[in-house]
């Protein structure tokens, strides 16, 4: 549930010409000192973190969702938080249990901030730009990757949905979107020299940059980038994974980055979308037709092909895979059998470099109205760790970059040593 | 560029879907004003699109069985894209895609909760219900859209009970159909969810029942009574307060919230700013004084929209030929365009439904209630070559064609491109012109030839419709 908020200078404009591309161009090789990448993962419409990663022993947590609580002895226990509260994964999160146990995920409990917005718009710009005051400006991840020396390889970042997300713009950097490798292709409604000389056309078409027309010249950069990338591209559609993905689009967006991964084209940061979070009505946790036991069916069998295929590729020590969704849920379920939207919620970050185990405490659920790990009342989740601790985390120990510049403030936090 | 009359083209691409030639023809032989009344008073021209559904001549369709709109909804995408394509009242048509991003509902979601027949027949009345309230009252639209089954369903209007009011409509009908972020709190939000309680869906008693639809039923047992306080005016008189009232009388509170909405100046101002972005610029700036005039203009005609329409489209800064050009086509308009300017003979709106998809706009499934995030954000790597791909599918199609209609112009490579040119309105730099000649000139002494037009038509106008300044509008 997202809408974006697009800079006033617009997206990156491509001014470099796009020679190089070979599998792994030099440029993505000279910025390639380290292979590590990062893998953004949205939880699109505001996940339940409380069905997700379950206080099996908090009594409110079942006089509260009456219909929604997902029984004690179902839950896949993973022990304890600091608090001493018992948690539990919900029962089809299998494979992540696996992963916990291998010490590779790592759940933060209560990340959000102060005033969260109930917005889906509204929070994920802010979870986006990390700027709760304003979101009109770029992407943390785009004001990352603009501190990296430029100029960019065209394929650095890449999103796995149809249009940029918010989290992924910055006035400098351009972004590959590539939902589908076998569409991102050159067509011709003619063949042989004759479509040889069109393309040669196209080609020269997009170099075109009107400097007295930015938004032509943002499209044709972006028609530049895409002719430019197409041989890189293809390639990923060769790769042959090791395990059999699920057959949905997330676990086919987790399977093209598992591919540009093994086929070394240079990307540095992945952004991929599940939704369907938004959970107002019939959440349904413990049915198999369940609306949230499917969403945790896909989150689990998309990400656990994703973790068995980079193990086999020996690259999981350079992956870091990182999640947000907008805000958690209401914690009372409401009449309709559903959660409305609620403030703070349980990040995860999964790969080689991650220092498993829950991170935080969980909320007691209590109605009191003074209950300090509430708020709204005792109606909602008060957050405990900044979202942008978590983010400075990540560009600090794993991207080896500056969070203080990056964020604009430092958030630098201990206790959630995760990574 | 283009030969034909440049402002009779713009107010064609913006008020409508672009024109065929003959369409444009019979634009062009009336004076400017003339065009936009019978753009803006389309209850005069009648609508006789349906009827020419699988009719030889006109854009085709691909069915799995009888073509059937109403409860297939690959079939309803088509004969959407159909009346796009032919629709004698374009601007009828236009508003329909603007409220449909506007008030964005999502098939899957509706057919999820009433199965796919339904949900085909719900989405289809539901657009349906634009076209009527096309450029009518405001606050009716918002009237008629709460109590829209598929709205029902997709904003959860359907189980919102006195015992557990439901957020999700009330929110979104301040945060995007009226007021807009900043302009309400969180208590407003939880009282907005108390005035729709009990504004319910009518659900049938079998599937099986002819007389069956869902429809709107407001269940007085479910209304909470109590009074509600906004942070904003509800009444004329300044109160903020919805008085307590009886259950039976209860459905009143909805309408004056939605009375009181549509007529808040935050609402006029946000409104006729996103018209602004729809039919003037994307990319100029509107001047503060013409947005204050366009809301004033709504507040004076009682929130009726036809007037600022009629005021936007007649204005000063509409026929500056500065704005020509300067807004992001949306995928549905790039390729309705592109069908009408090329030609659609032979072709099927079946095929067009995927290249939508690619191109980021699965008609009938916004990726949610905000709709299609706009402007830049069509053009990614991967959409713009769905772009270009489906042109590329569109030339080979027409590629006869537009060989015979090219005849003409067999003179040249020059005198090829520049009747495509024409043909494709499109304002083409003279960097990019210069490729197309190179390009037509191409692989051989030029001939003008049956077979180098077969070959160098359709490569043209792929080209064309690929380019960076065809894709806008």
């Amino acid at each position: 549930m997202k809408r974006r908020t697009f800079l006033k200078n617009g997206v990156a404009a491509f001014t470099l010409s796009f020679a190089a591309p070979a599998f792994l161009s030099d440029l993505a090789r000279a910025q390639g000192a380290t292979r590590r990448n990062l893998i953004v993962l949205d939880l699109s419409g505001g996940n339940d973190g409380l069905s997700m990663l379950i206080p099996y022993t908090d009594s409110f947590y079942y006089s509260r969702r009456p219909t929604l609580g997902v029984p004690a002895g179902t839950v896949l226990q993973i022990g304890s938080d600091s608090s001493g509260k018992a948690l539990g994964l919900h029962p089809k999160l299998t494979g992540l249990k696996d992963i916990f146990n291998q010490g590779r995920l790592a759940l933060i409990q209560r990340a959000g901030y102060a005033n969260s917005s109930r917005s889906h718009f509204s929070g994920t710009d802010i979870w986006s730009t990390a700027n709760p005051s304003n979101t009109t400006g770029s992407g943390w991840v785009g004001r990352y990757m603009a501190t990296l020396p430029a100029p960019l390889d065209p394929l650095a970042v890449w999103n796995t949905t149809g249009d940029t997300p918010h989290v992924l713009q910055s006035a400098t950097v351009a972004v590959a979107s590539i939902p589908s490798i076998t569409g991102y292709a050159f067509n011709s409604p003619n063949s042989g020299t004759e479509a040889t000389y069109e393309k040669a056309a196209a080609v020269s078409i997009a170099s075109h940059v009107p400097v007295d027309k930015p938004h032509v010249a943002f499209v044709s950069t972006t028609a530049q980038a895409a002719m430019a990338t197409l041989s890189r591209v293809a390639s990923v559609g060769t790769y042959k994974p090791s395990v059999t993905y699920p057959n949905n689009g997330f676990g086919q967006a987790l399977q093209a980055i598992a591919g540009a991964m093994a086929k070394g084209i240079g990307t540095k940061v992945f952004y991929l979308q599940t939704g369907g979070f938004d959970t107002h009505s019939g959440q349904d946790t413990t049915a198999d037709a369940g609306a949230y036991v499917k969403l945790m069916v896909t989150l689990n069998a998309g990400l656990t092909a994703f973790y068995n295929d980079v193990q086999n590729l020996g690259m999981m020590s350079d992956t870091l895979l990182l999640s947000f969704s907008e805000f958690g849920r209401r914690i009372s379920e409401n009449g309709s059998k559903g959660t409305d939207h609620g403030a703070a919620s349980v990040m995860f970050a999964m790969g080689g470099g991650v220092r498993g185990g829950i991170y935080g405490t969980a909320a007691s659920l209590n109605l009191d109205p003074q209950n300090p790990t509430l708020e709204n009342s005792a109606g909602d989740v008060h957050y405990e760790t900044d979202f942008r601790s978590v983010y400075a985390k990540v560009i600090d120990n794993w991207l080896g970059g500056d969070s203080v510049g990056v964020l604009g403030g430092n958030f630098k936090k201990t206790g959630i040593e995760f990574v | 560029m283009a030969s034909g009359d440049a402002l009779i083209e713009h107010l064609l691409r913006r008020a409508g879907f672009s024109a065929g030639s003959d369409e444009l023809a019979s634009y062009s032989a009336l004076s400017y004003t003339q065009a936009v009344n019978r753009l803006v008073y389309f209850e005069s021209v009648a609508d006789t699109v349906d009827s020419n559904l699988g009719q030889p001549g006109f854009l085709g369709t691909t069915s799995q069985g009888p073509f059937s709109p109403d409860t297939l909804i690959s079939d309803a995408r088509q004969r959407w894209l159909f009346r796009m394509v032919h629709t004698n009242r374009p601007l009828q048509e236009k508003m329909g895609l603007f409220w449909h991003n506007y008030f964005a509902t999502a098939y899957s979601k509706v057919a999820g909760s009433v199965q796919a027949l339904d949900g085909a027949r719900l989405m289809n009345t539901q657009i349906d219900l634009f076209r009527t309230l096309a450029t009518g009252n405001f606050r009716e639209i918002l009237l008629a859209v709460a109590k829209d089954p598929a709205m029902l369903i997709w904003l959860d209007g359907d189980t919102n009970t006195k015992a557990a009011p439901q957020e999700n409509f009330g929110r979104e009908l301040m945060e995007l159909f009226s007021r807009g972020v900043g302009f309400y709190t969180e208590d407003d939000v939880y009282a907005a969810a108390r005035v729709f309680t009990g504004w319910n869906l009518k659900r049938p008693s079998s599937l099986t029942d002819p007389d069956g639809a869902f429809s709107f039923a407001y269940n007085a047992n479910q209304h909470e009574t109590t009074a509600k306080t906004f942070s904003f005016p509800v009444y004329s008189n300044g109160s903020k307060t919805i008085p307590a009232r009886a259950a039976s009388n209860g459905m009143q509170d909805g309408i004056d919230l939605i009375t009181a909405l549509a007529s808040h100046p935050e609402t006029a101002t946000r409104l006729v700013t996103k018209l602004y972005g729809f039919f003037v610029s994307e990319t100029v700036p509107p001047d503060p004084g013409f947005i204050s005039s366009l809301a004033t203009t709504y507040l004076q005609n009682d929130t009726v929209l036809k007037p600022v329409i009629l005021q936007i489209l007649t204005s000063g800064q509409f026929r500056d030929s500065s704005v020509y050009f300067t807004r992001y086509s949306w995928p549905a308009e790039f390729l309705v365009r592109a069908i009408k300017e090329t030609g659609w003979t032979g072709l099927s709106a079946g095929t067009c439904l995927t290249p939508l998809v690619n191109m980021g706009q699965d008609l009938f499934e916004p990726p949610n209630v905000a709709g299609w995030p706009l402007g830049q954000a069509w053009f990614s790597t991967g959409a713009m070559l769905a772009r270009m791909n489906f042109a590329s599918s569109l030339a080979a199609n027409q590629k006869f064609r537009l060989a015979t209609a090219a005849t003409a112009a067999n003179s040249s490579p020059t005198a090829l491109v520049d009747f495509l040119a024409d043909r494709l309105t499109v304002d083409l730099s003279s960097s990019v012109h210069s490729d197309l000649v190179t390009y037509a000139s191409a692989g051989g002494a030029w001939t003008g030839s049956d077979t180098q037009l077969q070959a160098k038509a359709p490569g043209i106008v792929h080209l064309i419709l690929g380019s960076a300044e065809y894709q806008f509008v």
